[in-house]
């Protein structure tokens, strides 16, 4: 009864943790017009949280940077059981323009591990509440 | 009062963006700001170097989702000096239309966000509320709402036909009623004005030595805007004014954006209503002869600086991109000195950082014990608003129209 009840709360609520590791911004902004009056993820119960110790969801966005690795695996371990990683943008799935680069080690799954994908260049905000709603029913069945 | 060192950063979710700043207190003084940066270096530059001029039109586009467009003019107009190419004037129009739309995004964007680290939500909601209208005419015209990929070497990608000038025009006039609206918040909320005023100073002096560029360095006093002093596309022809503040603060450099989102919905109607009939592109050349070139551009945030160095085949030697954000942090570390710690996200806000630009966090240190701090942002931006509501309200401010 008490697990179901945390179950619930968990897919009516769930707080995300928006991190750039070395995004153009563009994913960044469409992720903030996305939580804004004409979209507003909010009537989801999505709330945009400011710490990795408060959140559920990671919202990555970008290609991982070799500069950023370690942060983004220390911020990993911050966020409390159960996480989930969505990568937003082309960057985040694979490197998109910047593959091939130094300073580029992939996708965010190269680094920590990712539940689901948003593909676009920059992604729309559509996209993005389509996404996070997709992988909040996908936990319902669980 | 020992001092202390405190790091903010590198992940920070107020300004979205990886930066490391390390700011040495004396209490509640700021007296040293350090910016460590590199968290978002992906190593464009060399990576423009292995692929062609068409193919780094697109990479050069993707330096920045806010000025997109800004990097990507900057450079086509570079090569096409290197061509020797003439656009097409019907193309140049297009694409300064593009230019200025994506001006009247990014400061709205800007506005918002000087609003949130001000603690005043509503404004937040508001401003970007109104920018989706622009986002809406840029999507009509570009078919994508943040990379518009407009630019081509000779002239445009995408024409415009009547049905998008009128939807243009309408919109302009939307947003025109809003911008009055948010000018007439400058004269009905005291609180905000006063939590703006006095904060982040830069004098005219500081400003010109320390090469402050854009908005930044046109609060202070100091009339130099590209568009003006070396007009590139069709600036030259446009009806506009430089504008400029000398409050010398962030009240001035809300004030200059404000000022120029007005001045950006007269031109975007200027050049609607006069596009000239024509072809939007000239054919470009492949291949790009022996040469060397500096392209200029008046970005939202600033002058923005491409160097390409081509060597006579179809990939540029060497492409160096000097961001708006990049000139403006040796101010912004001017700024950060003597202010409080609760001054720091409006004062970082307000030079509208684009650290992807840039390529930026914040630590603290005590100057006397050596003590380190890492803080969020958005921990610091809450502490201050919490700051500011205990203090006593400044007034005998006022709203600079």
């Amino acid at each position: 009864m008490f697990e179901r009840l945390i179950r619930w709360s968990r897919l009516k609520s769930p707080w995300i943790l928006h991190l750039n590791s070395g995004a153009c911004n563009a994913c960044d902004i469409e992720i903030v017009a996305a939580l804004t009056p004409r979209f507003d993820l909010e009537r989801f119960g999505v709330l945009l949280k400011a710490t990795p110790r408060h959140a559920d969801i990671i919202i990555a966005t970008g290609p991982a940077t070799r500069q950023m690795k370690d942060r983004l695996i220390r911020i990993y371990e911050q966020v409390p059981e159960p996480k989930f990683v969505v990568a937003v943008g082309s960057c985040a799935l694979s490197g998109d323009v910047y593959r091939g680069a130094y300073n580029i080690l992939g996708g965010i799954d190269q680094v920590i591990p990712v539940d689901a994908y948003i593909p676009g260049c920059p992604v729309r905000p559509d996209t993005v509440i389509n996404g996070v709603y997709t992988l909040l029913k996908s936990l319902e069945k669980k | 009062m020992a001092e202390f060192q405190v790091p903010i950063g590198p992940q920070h979710p107020a300004l979205k963006e990886p930066i490391s700043l390390r700011m040495t207190l004396d209490g509640e003084v700021i007296k040293d700001a350090d910016l460590k940066l590199g968290y978002n270096h992906r190593g464009i530059e060399k990576l423009a170097e292995e692929r062609n001029y068409i193919q780094n039109l697109y990479l050069t586009e993707r330096i920045c989702g806010i000025c997109s467009n800004s990097h990507a003019m900057c450079y086509c107009q570079g090569v096409e000096k290197l061509m020797e190419l003439e656009p097409a004037r019907r193309g140049l129009f297009i694409r300064t239309l593009v230019a200025e739309l994506e001006r009247i995004h990014s400061h709205l964007l800007w506005l918002g966000i000087a609003g949130h680290e001000a603690g005043f939500d509503t404004f937040f909601m508001y401003t970007w509320r109104d920018r989706e209208v622009v986002m809406d005419l840029l999507e009509i015209i570009s078919g994508n709402r943040v990379h518009y990929s407009i630019n081509t070497f000779g002239g445009a990608r995408r024409d415009i036909d009547d049905l998008q000038k009128q939807k243009i025009l309408d919109g302009m006039e939307v947003l025109r009623n809003r911008t009055n609206y948010y000018l007439n918040i400058g004269v009905t909320e005291p609180t905000f004005i006063a939590r703006l005023s006095g904060v982040g100073k830069l004098t005219k002096e500081q400003a010109v030595s320390l090469c402050a560029v854009g908005p930044t360095l046109r609060a202070s006093g100091v009339p130099r805007d590209v568009r003006k002093d070396d007009p590139y596309a069709v600036y030259a022809e446009l009806p506009f004014e430089v504008c400029t503040a000398d409050s010398c603060d962030v009240l001035g450099r809300a004030v200059v954006r404000i000022k120029e989102l007005i001045e950006s919905y007269k031109m975007c109607e200027y050049l609607v209503k006069n596009l000239p009939v024509g072809e939007i592109k000239v054919k470009a050349p492949r291949r790009v002869k022996e040469n060397e070139v500096i392209s200029r551009y008046e970005a939202p945030r600033g002058e923005n600086m491409h160097y390409i160095k081509s060597n006579g085949t179809d990939k540029p030697e060497r492409l160096k991109v000097r961001a708006p954000t990049l000139a403006n942090y040796a101010a912004t570390i001017e700024m950060l000195k003597h202010g409080f710690v609760a001054d720091i996200p409006l004062i970082f806000a307000a030079i509208d950082p684009c650290i992807c630009c840039a390529e930026r966090s914040v630590t603290l240190i005590d100057s006397k014990t050596g003590e380190e701090k890492r803080m969020f942002f958005s921990q610091l931006r809450k502490w201050s608003i919490e700051y500011y509501t205990k203090k006593p309200k400044l007034t005998g401010v006022t709203w600079p129209f």
